[in-house]
């Protein structure tokens, strides 16, 4: 009796680990010999899939030597998958970074430099480029821009002017705006700033304004400090000017991510990256996307967005040759017309619908080309991120201007101290 | 007192007993209201709701295009395979495994017993998310045997397979110790008429403990797939150890809608999806849990 109670459960135990191959002969399995294996982030996302797939059978039908497959991940997991992969040694050939993780990923070993001919490269965006310590490890097929999403009906009833480029808003016009938007139109908030998005989104997104102000997340002079950059005068005047717009009722500290205050028409603007320009489109027929204000040192805003490159794992010789294919005009293009985001070459510019000398986004460009600022070329940007998420929080929700960025530094002074310097 | 005059004062006394429950019941029930909901409705509508109670109401414009759209988006009947596959296996030989341990630390006496309770207890102190780095490296360079065709081969490194979301996690160190708990309630006499019949240890447990122990089976089998962070709530460790689309389990698909632009209607639509088998599970044995639960810390 007891055996055939222990055959049943041997069994049982037969039939899960047979169910288990049987599953897994679905799968791809990994790289190998004359296999290009490619990480991106885009699970989910149809429209970047599609492009990188094009990429790939373009790649793999005109040569013979290596075959492109791909692998994505979801974006928000996807550093996490890439730094255990390095842990234990499963690194793909090629994959996706985030233009301000370059210096880091190359720094912890996971990235090589790239080897492909400078007139490939050199007709791209600057800020499509991911350097560190004068090696190009990454390039990206598109830029993202920030502006100011608003529309023109409201500023006309409010009198307010529109701003351009030759001539933004002032800070202190930039303030009036807000009042007087707060004050005529109607709407519960005057600009809606997605505050709820609390990843990449808040030093991409409101370190422009402290560098508009004359602040900065590091001393970039030596990559070696945020005293004086993040804490000093130019930076409390950003911290107090950043928390009045909360604490006036201006903007909601608790604000939906992807400027649902502004479709909705909750908040009367928004300041809002291109990647949500169609939509706003699509809601209302009189958006603007205007320029940043001049805070102080001329308009900012953030720079540097996905690039491939090739890893300290990959077959370099293959990897070279996939970057060259997928850097082609046409592929910088597609990603434009299927995404929205700004095309990384003049070129690809001249093959989309909305980046072309007449095209209805064209601004985005120029305001990338005139505005964009890297964030720290710096192995301590993944720590600085983090540390500027929070303490900006903090300064959002009422706390002590001064203390706030004084401890903000302590924390990013000490991190770069425990890692040496991270190679500066 | 008559009985005519209790019926009043018991039924007035149900009330305040009933209406407080109902109240915290809709309280908790919320949440899944509003996803189901939500799960029917355009973004425009979900944001327009939000400042209401028609959050919870199935108005305005609604439809099933957030379902269809899921299927667009994720290989859901893939995720949904490898997440019942991954907890049936974790859960079924943790069962086996951790009731043997229970049985073993609870029931039979042999000299060191007290110091590896405690040691397996001392484990619990210890929070997944500090050990996950090293368990990384760990399975990144275990053996294993695998085949080419019929021939055995050995393999360094468990990445990127499913027996990494399965092993790891059979041995749970709180399955252990209800199971050790509740075996300790039972009562000793029947383990001595069972050996005085002949029974041996494995013979005893699997014909006498086991059949009297639902309750607690039930509560880890409740607990098992709803709390470790290898069954349907699997995140961490599936992202950090598989790599292949074709293994993933559900919740890594739920960051698959987190893009540029959410659509917040599919997020609240695929949720809706991979938490009907929860409820499914925890109907099942909803009677046993809450028996196990209540009878928790009482002995004999």
């Amino acid at each position: 009796m007891q055996r055939r109670e222990l055959m049943k459960l041997a069994a049982a135990s037969g039939g899960a680990a047979l169910a288990g191959p049987a599953l897994a002969a679905c799968s791809s399995g990994g790289s190998s010999d004359g296999t290009l294996l490619l990480w991106t982030h885009t699970a989910g996302n149809d429209a970047e899939l599609g492009v990188t797939d094009q990429i790939i059978e373009a790649f793999n039908a005109g040569q013979d030597a290596y075959t492109a497959e791909r692998e994505s991940f979801p974006q928000d997991a996807y550093n996490d998958t890439v730094n255990a992969a390095a842990l234990s040694g499963d690194l793909p050939d090629l994959l996706t970074v985030d233009g301000p993780n370059v210096p880091n990923w190359a720094w912890a070993g996971h990235l090589r430099p790239l080897d492909v001919p400078s007139e490939t490269t050199d007709k791209f965006l600057p800020t499509t480029l991911g350097v560190f310590q004068d090696q190009l490890y990454s390039v990206g097929h598109w830029e993202a821009a920030c502006s100011i999403f608003a529309r023109e009906s409201v500023l006309e009833a409010a009198q307010v002017r529109i701003p351009t480029m030759d001539e933004p808003w002032s800070r202190e016009e930039f303030d009036e705006a807000l009042e007087r938007i707060a004050a005529d139109t109607g709407h519960r908030w005057a600009i809606d700033l997605s505050t709820a998005d609390i990843g990449e989104w808040y030093p991409y997104a409101f370190s422009p304004f402290l560098q508009s102000f004359g602040g900065d997340l590091l001393d970039r002079t030596t990559y070696l400090s945020a005293e004086g950059a993040l804490n000093g005068p130019e930076a409390l005047a950003w911290g107090q000017w950043f928390q009045r717009l909360f604490a006036e009722g201006l903007a909601n500290p608790e604000s939906p991510i992807g400027a649902e205050e502004f479709l909705q028409g909750d908040a009367a603007m928004t300041y809002m990256g291109n990647w949500g320009a169609l939509q706003a489109m699509e809601q209302f027929d009189d958006v603007l996307f205007l320029p940043p204000p001049d805070l102080g040192t001329g308009p900012r805003i953030g720079g540097g967005s996905w690039q491939w490159a090739p890893t300290s794992a990959a077959d370099a010789e293959g990897a070279n040759a996939w970057m060259e294919t997928a850097l082609a005009d046409e592929f910088v293009a597609e990603f434009a017309n299927r995404t929205g985001l700004i095309p990384a070459t003049e070129a690809a510019a001249e093959l989309t619908e909305h980046y072309g000398p007449d095209g209805d986004l064209r601004m985005m460009m120029d305001y990338s080309r005139a505005y964009a600022v890297l964030r720290p070329e710096t192995p301590a940007y993944a720590v600085i991120a983090s540390v500027f998420t929070q303490y900006a929080g903090d300064i959002i929700h009422g706390g002590d201007v001064q203390q706030t960025l004084d401890a903000a530094v302590a924390e990013i002074d000490a991190d770069i101290e425990a890692n040496a310097g991270y190679g500066f | 007192m008559t009985a005519a005059t209790m019926k009043p004062r018991t039924a007035a006394r149900r009330w305040w007993i009933y209406a407080p429950m109902t109240l915290l019941a809709v309280f908790f029930l919320f949440p899944i209201v509003f996803m189901v909901t939500a799960s029917l409705k355009t973004d425009h509508q979900i944001f327009a709701d939000m400042d209401s109670l028609r959050a919870f109401l199935p108005v305005g414009e609604i439809g099933l295009a957030n379902y269809a759209a899921v299927f667009e988006r994720v290989p859901f009947w893939r995720f949904l395979a490898n997440s019942v596959f991954v907890t049936a296996c974790v859960t079924a030989f943790g069962l086996v495994v951790n009731s043997m341990c229970g049985y073993a630390l609870a029931r039979m006496r042999w000299k060191g017993r007290a110091v590896v309770f405690g040691f397996i207890i001392a484990t619990l102190i210890l929070p997944f998310d500090t050990t996950i780095v090293p368990m990384v490296y760990l399975v990144a360079n275990l053996p294993w045997i695998g085949f080419e065709g019929l021939r055995p081969v050995l393999e360094i490194g468990w990445l990127n397979t499913y027996h990494v979301q399965i092993i790891p996690f059979i041995v749970n160190a709180f399955a252990i110790f209800l199971f050790a708990q509740y075996f300790s309630s039972l009562p000793k006499g029947l383990e001595e008429a069972a050996a005085m019949d002949g029974a041996g240890w494995l013979r005893t447990y699997w014909r006498i403990i086991v059949p009297l122990s639902k309750p607690v089976f039930a509560t880890v089998t409740i607990l098992t797939v709803v709390t470790s962070p290898a069954t349907w709530n699997a995140y961490l460790w599936p992202l950090m150890t598989v790599q292949s689309e074709e293994l993933r389990p559900v919740m890594v698909g739920v960051q698959y809608f987190f893009q540029l632009d959410t659509d917040w209607g599919e997020v609240m639509a695929y949720i809706s999806m991979i938490t009907i088998p929860m409820v499914a599970v925890f109907i099942a044995f909803q009677r046993a849990f809450i028996r196990s639960i209540a009878g928790a810390g009482m002995k004999d």
